[in-house]
């Protein structure tokens, strides 16, 4: 790498970085509401961060691209579009960091009824691009319990990475092209044009509608910040190159598992992604927004509340499931992180075989018996074969196992927040009941009151208030089975998705390291007669 | 608790698997010393040695004493000396074409076999590593298959089963790679040194001769100390004809046990890699029809 691409580099991460830097600075400031310090902080980052013409989304205000003379804390405020929640900027490796959850701001989100699956689903036709795949003989087919006669069946790719813009404002747009049978989208066969930030905000529309009510959606693919970088300045090595394929595969994988859910199929907004050319841009999918901020307050309380929580759980298959889905998160990080180890591992065997193969050439080139020359040679050959062969190992190792259980880590930390929306719930429920117990007890005290004139007033207004609450507290009631209900639903969808998945992965896998080991027979067996020739 | 319940399971393994460790290096280190006495029994003037006889046949500890420091640092001086006149040595042009063509070939040689003794080296050692890297990744499925048993936990457990076998094959596969190739490669970069010392010492000995030719020349221009002259000249003019032909002998023996060497062992190597290949398959093939 020469000097002056690495200086570049760096300069380009830095911008990147001070302004996501600039953006938490600014949350930093609304979130403690009190001194100028943030505030200023915000506005240094942010001027370094922008130096001619600012990219839209940098700004915390709107889209407007010319307007350099810093935006009004004040606009940006709780404007209603909650819709916009994100989840912030994350290193690549941090399957751990806790701001994993779009949680939603207290206030019910705009009413949306959840439509029960009604369709079945016939056997879908998955194309994961893996270059070395072994189309495994699926005879399984997975039917859903409610069945209404209706057969649909979709099919997602995602292809075509090109980078769009140069410098800062450069970003990578995919092709998502939708093959379906379905009635409710318009066409058969249709393609769209979309950049990562888009799949974030679909991720964060559908979370905002859904998870509260006990849906598991599947989470988006992670931002990174080195990745990107690379990506901007514009590097055409190998290593950004993987990290574009890396993530287009993870963005497919992603659309396809939110596609097989029946309820989240049938959202507007999905269909919206998936068949409209022009998407409004996600602009607060950075760290900041009004939304954002009250997010960061609330996981705040979130995790204080969850420790004082005490639920009477009536219910034993929620515990024995949360217990569980930790151990399933342990064991699953720990194959996670000796998978990686072994990708590692055999990128530098891979390497070092390379390097020895073309040591074992020149030998052969310095040998003066000409059939051990020859054979040094054929040896040499037979390494560097070998030393491909290691390579696509570590290819499908990676693209095939690695990923399924990072996949899969993420999905259970979504799990693991639709258990805590139900005990948000059920406590919701319980305040309004101690609420309700609370107003009883001020009408039976005003009851036992002399005060005439008010009292009928008084009297009046608590029997409203006690109507009110009543119908709170049913209203919690029914909310808190509901949700249970559906939770219990989906988490026997969820278990069955996983074992399909794990079992596929793994054969397929294993597949592919007997082919490997085949092809290692077939390149000694050639080799043997010549090392026998040797006289 | 279920982390040190599968923990002890392994423990049966585990002392397996320090003792096939035990076993690979012992397997290593006795096949080099075999090669090296068989190469000195089957030398025509070393076999005589008394010092070898006493070594095969007398049946009570030799009591062998290591270097002491004294020693090391005179070994030490003499390299040094060694190396400098072997750079002084080495500018004289040989008139013997064959002796100046082994030359030229065991230098490069000698580089060459470093270079892939050393990739060789790393090699293996990252096969290793990925062994390893199956036998952790064997126990962790281990682990996720006792949550219960479930179809997947039964199916999970079988798959650990497969890792540990294929681990144990690659273990083994890497231990052979070191066995065949690397130590080949070791042992004849060792060798071809000790050939490269073979001819600095004929090369010192023909400058020797040459310098007593030349003495002698003087000595009769100034007919002064003829004789003295004569004898030394007569000396050098032995021993340099003795090494120079036992040192053809050597080199041409070296040549055809390099040979013979690398066959045997690249034969081997081959023959190996078929077997560990053709096991793992059969390993994996067994495993996933019962899926």
């Amino acid at each position: 790498m020469e000097i002056a691409d690495r200086i570049s580099f760096l300069y380009i991460f830095c911008l990147f970085a001070m302004k996501e830097c600039c953006n938490s600075c600014y949350m930093l400031h609304m979130a403690t509401g009190s001194s100028n310090f943030f505030l200023f902080f915000w506005f240094f980052f942010w001027k370094q961060s922008s130096p001619s013409s600012p990219e839209p989304a940098s700004l915390p205000a709107e889209d407007l691209s010319t307007n350099s003379n810093g935006p009004k804390p004040s606009e940006i405020m709780l404007d209603g579009d909650r819709e916009d929640l994100f989840a912030e900027a994350t290193e690549e490796v941090s399957l751990d960091s806790p701001e994993r959850d779009p949680i939603l701001s207290p206030e019910t989100t705009p009413a949306v009824t959840p439509v029960t699956p009604t369709a079945l689903i016939a056997p879908r036709m998955e194309s994961k691009s893996v270059t070395a795949p072994v189309i495994f003989d699926r005879s399984r087919e997975e039917i859903e319990e409610e069945a209404n006669g209706d057969l649909f069946d979709i099919e997602i790719n995602v292809s075509d990475p090109e980078k769009v813009g140069d410098g800062m404002n450069a970003y990578m747009a995919y092709r998502v092209t939708t093959k379906t049978s379905l009635s409710i989208f318009h066409k058969n066969e249709f393609s769209v044009k979309r950049r990562f930030s888009d799949f974030l905000g679909l991720h964060s529309k559908l979370a905002t509608k859904y998870m509260h009510i006990g849906y598991i959606v599947p989470p988006a693919p992670e931002k990174s910040i080195v990745g990107m970088t690379k990506v901007k300045v514009g590097k055409e090595d190998s290593s950004s190159t993987e990290f574009v394929e890396k993530r287009r595969a993870a963005l497919e994988r992603y659309l396809q598992r939110t596609v097989k859910h029946p309820t989240l199929l049938q959202d507007p907004d999905l269909r919206q992604f998936l068949e409209s050319s022009e998407l409004p841009r996600a602009v607060n999918t950075q760290a900041l927004s009004g939304a954002g901020i009250l997010r960061m307050v609330n996981k705040a309380a979130d995790a204080v509340n969850k420790m004082t929580i005490k639920m009477n759980e009536s219910d034993a298959w929620f515990e024995e499931k949360q217990q569980q889905f930790e151990n399933l998160d342990q064991q699953l990080r720990k194959l996670h992180a000796s998978v990686e180890a072994l990708v590692c591992h055999r990128k530098e065997l891979s390497a070092n075989t390379a390097a020895f193969a073309k040591s074992a050439a020149m030998l052969g080139n310095s040998e003066d018996h000409t059939a051990l020359s020859r054979a040094l040679s054929q040896l040499a050959e037979v390494e560097e074969k070998i030393d491909q062969l290691h390579q696509e190992q570590a290819f499908a190792d990676f693209y095939v196992f690695s990923e399924l259980l990072g996949d899969y880590i993420r999905l259970i930390a979504a799990v693991k927040g639709v258990f805590d929306h139900r005990m948000k719930c059920w406590q919701k429920w319980q305040d309004a009941q101690v609420t309700l117990q609370k107003k009883r007890e001020a009408e039976a005290k005003l009851q036992l009151a002399n005060k005439p004139d008010k009292l009928q007033q008084a009297k009046d207004e608590i029997k409203e208030e006690i109507e009110e609450w009543e119908t709170k507290v049913q209203q919690g009631e029914k909310d808190f089975e509901q949700i249970s209900k559906t939770i219990r639903k989906e988490v026997g969808r969820f278990e069955k998705e996983r074992v399909k998945d794990f079992k596929t992965v793994i054969i397929e896998y294993l597949e592919s390291l007997v082919q490997t080991q085949q092809q290692l027979i077939k390149y000694w067996e050639a080799f043997l007669p010549e090392a026998k020739a040797i006289a | 608790m279920t982390t040190t319940l599968t923990e002890i399971k392994h423990l049966p393994t585990l002392a397996l698997l320090v003792c096939c460790e035990y076993l690979a290096i012992f397997k290593k280190t006795v096949a080099m010393h075999e090669v090296f006495l068989c190469r000195v029994a089957a030398h025509p003037i070393l076999r005589k040695d008394l010092n070898f006889h006493v070594f095969l046949e007398y049946n009570q500890d030799l009591s062998v004493r290591g270097k002491n420091k004294k020693e090391k640092l005179e070994d030490f001086f003499k390299n040094m000396v060694k190396s400098a006149d072997g750079v002084i040595v080495s500018g004289v042009k040989d008139v013997d074409d064959f002796f100046e063509h082994e030359r030229t070939f065991l230098v490069e040689y000698h580089n060459r076999v470093k270079d892939a003794s050393a990739k060789s080296d790393k090699m293996t050692r990252s096969h290793k590593n990925v062994a390893d890297d199956y036998n952790r990744i064997g126990s962790s499925l281990y682990a996720l298959g006792t949550q219960d048993s479930t179809d997947i936990c039964k199916f999970f457990l079988k798959v650990s089963e497969l890792f540990d076998k294929t681990r144990k094959i690659e273990a083994r596969v890497s231990a052979d790679e070191d066995l065949k190739l690397s130590d080949l490669l070791k042992y004849y970069l060792r060798e071809s040194q000790a050939a490269k010392d073979l001819l600095y010492r004929r090369s010192r000995s023909l400058v020797d001769y040459e310098n007593a030719n030349k003495a002698l020349d003087k000595a009769r221009a100034k007919n002064k100390d003829v004789l003295q002259a004569e004898t030394t000249q007569q000396i050098c003019c032995q021993k340099f004809e003795k090494i120079s032909e036992s040192a053809k002998q050597e080199l041409i023996d070296f040549k055809t046990r390099r040979v013979a060497a690398f066959r045997k062992n690249l034969v081997e190597l081959a023959e190996l890699e078929l077997k560990h290949a053709k096991l793992q398959v059969m390993c994996a093939v067994r495993k996933c029809p019962s899926d």
